[in-house]
């Protein structure tokens, strides 16, 4: 089996069907893959068997052994050949099989991945998306529940964004795989389960965007990927204590969107970053930092960062002590004047 | 007596390699005479008109890299990493590859980016502080030289495979130096490449030194091209000073790649006749008697005096190249005395196909600056000459 030519024929809008975030990711590929004959996946597990997580299941059958291949057991491997791939005009969709088991190819992606486009004046562009599971609250042994975030959005040449529920993981990621750019595409491993009726193909906001998933007055969570289904609860409890909370889903955590986010947090004066990973010199450092830069005279206080401790992620008896509960932030919250 | 401990990472092997000693393959020996034979391993002799071609190649690309040490050293370039007597590598891994083909180069082969075509001052640009790479890679299909050590080796690879997947006869090849193969990247491109059956070859250029430190340091195996044992690929351990060896050994590999037989490891035996850089002092490390043995095994040398041997190098196009090298000097001399403008607005278009907001803020506020440094350097210089004229007897 070869790679053809045939044009992409348009995908009819399909019934309205329940699925999971890890079955509309499922769906992001496949429909990506019957679209673009130049779209090809690679990585460990994701032939046969279909990925560890199942993201991948079906897709080896229907596209075979030419798009869709178990590569060797090699992370810099993997990234390091979707490069050469991509800039002989495929579209690889490579996975990283665990959040920590992306950092072998660390240097792919920050010296190549994130760099080619800018060092060759545009002429070579890197069309690949790099998916990593990421994050905890799934119960994993250690080195399977890192965020690794930071890494990447420190990183210019990057975009970086995270779903947070099984419509978006569809929308995102189709774009994801069109975008001329290289995207590093954070799956929140506890969401994996979520489930949402869909009519496939969705399209939901820019992926480049933030939305303002649950409207409030007094005070602006801002969460992505696994922390937006604990801000939302958080928005839900608070409701009895007579607190109007505004969640904003990031989704895109490179670039930043400034205008929908500043929006939120001038019009409530009050604002929370929420993340799993460390706090310092974590991403949410930089979302309080921007935020206060551009908008401190509408702020009422300073912008909290309820995050991990500072430490190793735990083992799985200790995580729940460690992932910011509603009870948290909520108390977070209450550290705050109000007056 | 106890037994005293030297502090050594280097441990002596109770076991004698049953190998047999390692001995390259050539078709030129050293004095420029037809190899015996049983040292040709079946290789065939290029014919004459393709020898003449290697060495006028390997002379002009000599002057090249002669010149540019120079200019290096007058301060023209910001560092040149030259491949000096290694000039049988670089040129019979371009000559080897057809224009459909690509190649992986680091920034040690600027020799084999002039042999393919790019113009000197599009190579310079990068070692001139210009930009990160100077040249057009899309037109050359030369991939950017690449720094982080054997990183561009699965680059060859992935575009290798994806022309496999495409049915294209294109094929990739990689230039590699000894210490790059250390790296957890060579291993895996070697991996992948012989897993993937891609249509790519590793030439690798052992000049025996990783900036300061020898290959006996980096592993202990026999040779480089053993390793090819390992991965289920064939290697060759060749006479990488032997251009005649060189172009027929990786020919054939690049045709067999071509021909669906997938990957070959290829290694160079050769010698860093220059520092690492510009920065580097090689007398901290290495016996300049060894420098001396190299150049009587200089690759220039022993083909000139073959092909002059077998009547087909006469003085008049001895002359004649050393004329096209000469023009290629001052060219190169020319355009490095050019003032090359480079433009800080630049710096923002090329880091993403997709255009941010917060770029743009930032392109302005450099705008903005540089607007500003304009205006005033404008002002003095006004206030200059009214101060002069002003003061115009003085």
């Amino acid at each position: 089996m070869t790679l053809h030519d045939t044009a992409p024929t348009p995908l009819p809008l399909r019934a309205p069907v329940t699925l999971t975030m890890a079955a509309a990711l499922n769906a992001a590929i496949q429909d990506a893959m019957r679209d673009d004959p130049t779209v090809v996946l690679f990585g460990e597990d994701v032939g046969p068997l279909g990925g560890v997580f199942r993201v991948t299941d079906g897709l080896y059958a229907e596209f075979g052994e030419s798009r869709v291949s178990d590569s060797p057991l090699a992370e810099s491997g993997i990234v390091g050949t979707a490069i050469g791939m991509a800039m002989y005009g495929l579209r690889p969709v490579v996975e990283m099989q665990f959040d920590a088991f992306s950092y072998p190819a660390f240097e792919q992606i920050v010296s190549h991945v994130a760099k080619m486009r800018n060092r060759t004046r545009g002429r070579i562009q890197l069309p690949l998306v790099i998916r990593i599971p990421y994050a905890g609250d799934i119960g994993g042994v250690e080195h399977h529940s890192d965020s690794s975030e930071a890494y990447w959005t420190a990183t210019p040449g990057l975009t970086v964004v995270s779903p947070s529920n099984p419509a978006d993981a569809y929308s995102m990621l189709r774009e994801a795989i069109t975008s001329d750019d290289p995207v590093i595409f954070l799956e929140p491993k506890s969401r994996y389960w979520a489930k949402a009726e869909l009519s496939l193909p969705v399209r939901t906001a820019a992926m480049n965007t933030a939305v303002v998933l649950r409207e409030g007055t007094d005070v602006t969570l801002i969460a992505y990927g696994p922390t937006v289904k604990t801000a939302v609860a958080t928005a839900e409890l608070a409701v009895a204590e007579g607190l109007s909370i505004e969640v904003v889903d990031l989704r895109s955590l490179s670039p930043f969107d400034d205008e929908t986010v500043g929006a939120s947090v001038r019009k409530t004066s009050r604002a929370a970053v929420l993340h799993e990973a460390a706090q310092f010199g974590g991403y949410g450092a930089e979302v309080a930092a921007r935020l206060t830069e551009r908008n401190f005279f509408h702020l009422a206080a300073p912008i909290l960062r309820i995050t991990g401790f500072d430490i190793p992620y735990p083992s799985p008896k200790l995580e729940e002590y460690f992932l910011p509960t509603p009870d948290r932030i909520l108390a977070a919250l209450g550290t705050w004047e109000w007056n | 007596m106890p037994h005293h401990c030297v502090m050594s990472l280097n441990v002596e092997s109770l076991v004698e390699s049953p190998l047999a000693a390692p001995r390259p393959l050539r078709l030129i020996d050293d004095t420029g005479r037809a190899a015996n034979p049983d040292e040709a391993g079946g290789l065939v002799l290029p014919d004459p008109a393709t020898l003449l071609s290697l060495y006028r190649r390997m002379v002009v690309a000599r002057r090249f890299d002669v010149q540019v040490t120079a200019l290096t050293r007058q301060g023209r370039l910001a560092t040149y990493p030259s491949a000096l007597g290694q000039e049988a590598c670089e040129i019979a891994a371009v000559a080897a590859l057809g224009p459909e083909d690509w190649l992986f180069p680091t920034y040690r082969d600027s020799m084999a980016l002039l042999t393919r075509g790019v113009p000197a001052e599009h190579i310079l640009a990068s070692f001139r502080g210009d930009w990160h790479s100077g040249y057009d890679q899309n037109a050359h299909r030369i991939a950017p030289q690449a720094t982080p050590l054997a990183t561009q080796a699965l680059h060859a690879v992935g575009l290798a495979t994806a022309s496999k997947l495409k049915r294209d006869a294109t094929v990739a090849l990689t230039l590699l130096g000894d210490g790059a193969t250390s790296e957890g990247d060579a291993h895996e491109a070697f991996n992948f490449a012989a897993v993937w059956q891609a249509p790519v070859v590793f030439v690798v250029q052992n000049n025996q030194f990783a900036i300061s430190v020898p290959l006996d340091k980096q592993m202990r195996c026999r040779t480089i091209a053993d390793k090819a044992i390992g991965y289920g690929m064939p290697g060759y351990f060749v006479d990488g000073n032997d251009v005649a060896a060189m172009y027929a050994v990786t020919s054939t590999a690049v045709q067999n790649a071509r021909a669906g037989q997938g990957p070959t490891l290829i290694e160079g035996l050769t010698y860093r006749m220059e520092a690492h850089t510009n920065s580097d002092d090689p007398s901290r490390y290495r016996d300049a008697g060894d420098l001396e043995i190299w150049r009587r095994r200089d690759p220039i040398t022993r083909l000139d005096t073959y092909l002059g041997e077998i009547g087909a190098l006469s003085d008049a196009e001895r002359a004649d190249i050393r004329a096209e090298a000469e023009d290629l000097a001052a060219d190169t001399r020319e355009c490095m005395t050019r003032s090359a403008p480079v433009d800080p607005l630049e710096l923002f278009e090329h880091v993403y196909a997709t255009p941010r907001a917060a770029l743009a803020e930032q392109r302005a506020f450099l705008a903005v600056e540089l607007a500003e440094h304009a205006a005033a350097s404008v002002a003095a210089d006004t206030a200059e000459s009214s101060t002069a004229q002003s003061g115009g007897t003085r």
